[in-house]
């Protein structure tokens, strides 16, 4: 076994370790991102955002012949219109994001009021309901296509994830995360770093295993398999399904504090969202 | 005759009952499959599905997770180890990728005979 895997197998190991041996969330993601870096040596940094196209030459072709007429097109100008359409009472999303609608860059954070990480969609919804609207569906369709556009117009930002210092409840969400990502579930006895970790640039059957280092980059996505444009936590339901364990609620506490540890490991990328995808 | 007819079906499905509750049924005898469902069994995606992973001769777009399945019976000591491991291979090696198809019930006992002996006869 070489080096790098048994590094990335420490972050995990040190899940329930005591306290005194436990890595700080930097020194995981400093390990996470040399993990990654080490493994495929040949892909620049910052091209860990464009997932499997960053190891596949063919795959990428395609993927960029399909991005010369991006499918998630319609999502992004949907999105646009619903941001400037007013609520019953006259107001609009601008009124709750003043610096909207180039917001991504700030999602997900924690939230010392609530106790919780909260995502772009939550905040979304929250805008809604505070204007008297009902909230959408986090993952998919409408809201999808609004979050497509806000990722459309944050493109570029920095991915800068902060896990605050001066309440521990943060971190306790952040570690929770990392333990959903290395325990393993389902029928199958996958975790998500069992495909994606040590098997990441391996094939399952025809398909490239992306790394998971930038898996949190690029969404919402229009994916093939769906026909439709999607959000992080639909894929996370999706891969639950596939290794036949349980699926989650979309924003809720277990996706949330997922993408919440996904998110800061992926600090330092630039975002690309929507992205197009099998 | 009817009623011992009867009798050994009973019996047949008691010890089949018996095979599926017990944690380890492979321990004890050598498993009995039949080579062809075997094969079907493991290039079906929903059932075995060895191929998504596995190397093995003759099957189209193979995954490169695990190991090809190749000159098997010179691999393993005996067709229970086979067995053993496929059964649940997190036994020999923790950090082992593959599905414990025998011990999460991913396939039937039979089924597990099945291709068991398919590997078994690469």
């Amino acid at each position: 076994m070489n080096k790098t895997i048994l590094t990335l197998a420490a972050i995990g190991l040190t899940l329930g370790a005591a306290g005194a041996s436990q890595a700080t969330p930097q020194e995981d993601q400093a390990m996470f991102q040399s993990y990654f870096m080490k493994r495929f040596p040949n892909v620049p940094k910052d091209d860990f955002v464009n997932g499997a196209y960053a190891l596949d030459p063919v795959g990428r072709e395609n993927w960029e012949a399909i991005e010369e007429f991006p499918p998630y097109e319609t999502a992004v100008s949907n999105g646009e219109k619903m941001w400037a359409t007013p609520f019953a009472n006259g107001k609009t999303y601008a009124d709750c994001f003043p610096d909207g609608p180039a917001i991504a860059g700030k999602y997900p954070y924690w939230n010392k009021d609530k106790g919780t990480v909260v995502t772009l969609t939550m905040d979304l919804n929250g805008c809604r309901e505070a204007n008297g609207e009902k909230p959408l569906k986090p993952e998919t369709g409408p809201m999808a296509e609004l979050n497509a556009y806000i990722a459309f117009e944050s493109r570029g930002q920095i991915r800068k994830v902060v896990i605050p210092e001066d309440d521990p409840r943060a971190l306790a969400a952040y570690e929770k995360g990392r333990e959903f990502y290395f325990t393993r579930r389902g029928q199958f006895n996958f975790a998500c770093v069992t495909c994606h970790g040590a098997n990441s640039g391996n094939q399952l059957r025809s398909e490239i295993l992306s790394p998971a280092f930038g898996h949190t980059t690029h969404w919402p996505v229009y994916r093939s398999k769906w026909g439709e444009i999607g959000g992080l936590h639909r894929r996370y339901k999706g891969c639950n399904e596939q290794v036949r364990a349980k699926a989650f609620e979309a924003d809720g506490e277990e996706y949330r504090d997922l993408e919440y540890f996904m998110s800061y490991m992926d600090n330092g990328l630039p975002l690309n969202g929507p992205g197009a995808r099998k | 005759m009817r009623s011992l007819g009867k009798f050994a079906t009973g019996a047949t499905v008691a010890a089949l009952g018996w095979a599926l509750l017990l944690p380890s049924p492979h321990a004890a005898n050598a498993p009995v499959g039949d080579v062809e469902a075997g094969k079907a069994i493991a290039m079906d995606r929903a059932k075995g599905n060895c191929i998504a992973c596995h190397m093995i001769p003759g099957g189209q777009s193979p995954g490169t997770i695990g190991p090809a399945l190749v000159a098997m019976s010179s691999r393993y000591p005996t067709i229970e180890k086979l067995h053993a491991q496929i059964y649940d291979s997190t036994v020999a090696n923790p950090q082992s990728a593959m599905p414990p198809f025998g011990k999460n019930r991913i396939l039937t006992e039979q089924e597990l005979n099945d291709v068991t002996a398919y590997i078994w006869s690469l």
